[in-house]
């Protein structure tokens, strides 16, 4: 990341972005709302420059923020209808903790409504195209932010992780995405979606931005009681040696040239030293319908909260209170947001918990105790992100199953509340990114992070930035 | 397990939902379909398996009982809300 300095200013960094964002805007759709105002911001750090002040460390350096993030500049709507007249009062802490180090937001990116998505087809201002090719699907639910750096409009963009959000649209577009440890970033002012698995993190160009941007965010928050005390600043980085490979997902689900970019990664790895340890995990099997329980569970209790009286879009339309609640969250939510509540309410009921849910919390358990059993045997675990590069645009929308399979890779890491970080290793012979996932445990972040950067370094990792660059020169 | 208008009726009421009828046809087969997925766990044996329901250990989380200054001010909050009267944010007739 360039910061501002004497020789480059913060605002004619803020102002090349600016219209970078104005020009994609219109084909790829990656914001909600692009703001102009960013160049007052780069002023004053310009002018903080000229009276020789300190600066932050992301001193005019532009970023995007996914459009679930509470701030004062723009209206926060989760890409919903329901929140389209909602302008926060408040900042989240990781915008708080961002813009005091000199980071100017010059846009909210597109998201699948409430993130409840792998595709960014399920926002309510429209979808966003994937940086390679617009017939396909961004990736989701953080597909605007995703898009945002790959397309070289920003530097970082904030994304939400709860199972898969970040990793999958880094994978489909070329770029690092990075889940840290659940708790490790304070989540006081992002949306909530299911709390006991939403995580703070990053889109980058590379792992060593990610590393700056968890030693600015990470952190424990008295406003965030899940955040965990202080762990990543200080942590040792750990020698890598032993890197396990899952043998479980049925090769016949996953496509061949996915496959293939994996099988010769491993390959390259095993050439450079590393030790390739293949687990058994039979239990991951079960984590796609385990986490299409417990997450539509706490989305129906978090977005409960959404019914018009003292925030965001009322139906004007209602004679009584119960009737302002349910048009206004008939009308303000997406298909897909009701689907989850119902399903969560299903799961819940009377009748069906214990079948359900709390199977659902037994299945975790054994998810859990697998990768402790996997992280004996290996330092880091390498699996696909998604079982298929980005997919066509509209041909998931209908089969709500056949959506969630996309989440299949990545879900099992969210319920164990592990970090995982996509890299972008390969591209299909079509010119579509794929992305691998590095897993770590519980507290390995700066290990991951680390390791990611000595996979650089071999040439396993494949950027798709110069690609976009040499787009927008056309 | 078989969904039908009446199930998908129940939980629009449960989730407060006014569903419209062609909305509320195309839930049902979705609803099914999704439930089907789910309830291949039915074959994972969790027998003698404690739940899981926080993954990092952290436990009561305690802070001083202290009165802290509010960060946003009931002005700031009611210029939220469609509609006020007298500092109260106002709202349909409830009966």
């Amino acid at each position: 990341m360039k910061i501002a300095d004497k020789e480059h200013s913060a605002v004619a960094t803020i102002k090349h972005a600016l219209e970078k964002a104005h020009k994609f805007q219109s084909r790829y759709n990656v914001f909600n709302w692009i703001n102009d105002d960013a160049i007052k911001r780069a002023e004053e750090i310009d002018a903080r420059i000229a009276r020789g002040e300190k600066i932050g460390r992301l001193a005019g350096v532009p970023y995007a923020l996914k459009n679930n993030f509470l701030s004062r500049q723009g209206g926060t709507t989760a890409s919903a209808k329901i929140l389209t007249e909602f302008s926060s009062p408040i900042d989240a802490t990781t915008v708080a903790k961002l813009e005091a180090e000199g980071a100017i937001m010059i846009g909210r990116t597109n998201l699948d409504a409430f993130a409840h998505g792998s595709s960014t087809e399920n926002s309510y201002f429209g979808t966003t195209k994937n940086a390679c090719d617009f017939e396909r699907v961004a990736g989701g639910s953080s597909g605007g932010s995703a898009v945002a750096v790959a397309l070289g409009i920003v530097d970082f963009a904030t994304g939400t992780d709860t199972g898969g959000s970040i990793r999958q649209p880094a994978s489909f577009n070329g770029v690092y995405g990075f889940k840290p440890t659940y708790g490790a970033i304070s989540r006081y002012g992002v949306v909530a979606m299911a709390s006991s698995t939403d995580c703070i993190g990053f889109f980058t160009q590379n792992a060593r931005d990610l590393d700056l941007l968890m030693r600015i965010s990470a952190g424990q928050d008295s406003r965030d009681l899940t955040t965990l005390p202080n762990f990543y600043q200080d942590s040792k980085v750990q020698e890598v040696r032993k890197i396990g490979i899952i043998e479980d997902f049925d090769p016949e689900h996953i496509d061949t040239e996915v496959l293939n970019i994996m099988q010769k990664r491993v390959e390259q790895l095993q050439k450079s030293g590393y030790e390739v340890v293949k687990l058994s995990m039979p239990a991951l099997k079960y984590a796609l319908p385990a986490y299409y329980i417990i997450v539509p569970a706490e989305i129906s209790s978090n977005l409960s909260r959404y019914d018009g009286v003292r925030y965001g879009w009322r139906s004007e339309e209602a004679r009584d209170l119960d009737e302002l609640y349910k048009q206004t969250r008939d009308q303000g939510f997406m298909p897909e947001n009701k689907r989850r509540i119902m399903i969560g309410n299903f799961v819940l009921s009377a009748g069906f918990y214990d079948a359900y849910y709390l199977k659902a919390a037994k299945a975790r358990t054994l998810i859990i105790q697998e990768y402790m059993r996997a992280f004996k045997q290996c330092d880091l675990i390498l699996s696909l992100v998604a079982p298929n590069p980005a997919f066509k645009l509209g041909s998931k929308t209908h089969d709500p199953v056949s959506m969630y399979m996309e989440d299949i890779m990545t879900v099992p890491v969210s319920l164990a509340g592990l970090p995982a970080l996509s890299i972008p290793v390969g591209k299909t012979a079509a010119g579509l990114p794929v992305g691998l996932q590095l897993i770590g445990p519980q507290r390995s972040d700066r290990t991951l992070l680390r390791f990611a950067e000595q996979v650089a370094d071999l040439g396993c990792g494949e950027q798709n930035i110069t690609e976009s660059n040499k787009r927008e020169e056309k | 397990m078989e969904i039908n208008q009446e199930t998908v009726s129940h939980l629009a009421t449960l989730s407060d939902l006014a569903l419209e009828e062609d909305e509320a046809q195309k839930f049902e087969g979705d609803i099914e379909e999704i439930i089907k997925y789910i309830s291949q766990l039915d074959e994972l044996d969790t027998a003698d398996v404690e739940p899981t329901y926080q993954v990092t250990g952290l436990e009561n989380v305690w802070r001083v009982d202290e009165i802290r200054p509010q960060e946003v001010s009931s002005e700031e909050l009611l210029v939220l809300t469609k509609d006020t009267e007298k500092q109260q944010i106002k709202v349909p007739r409830v009966l």
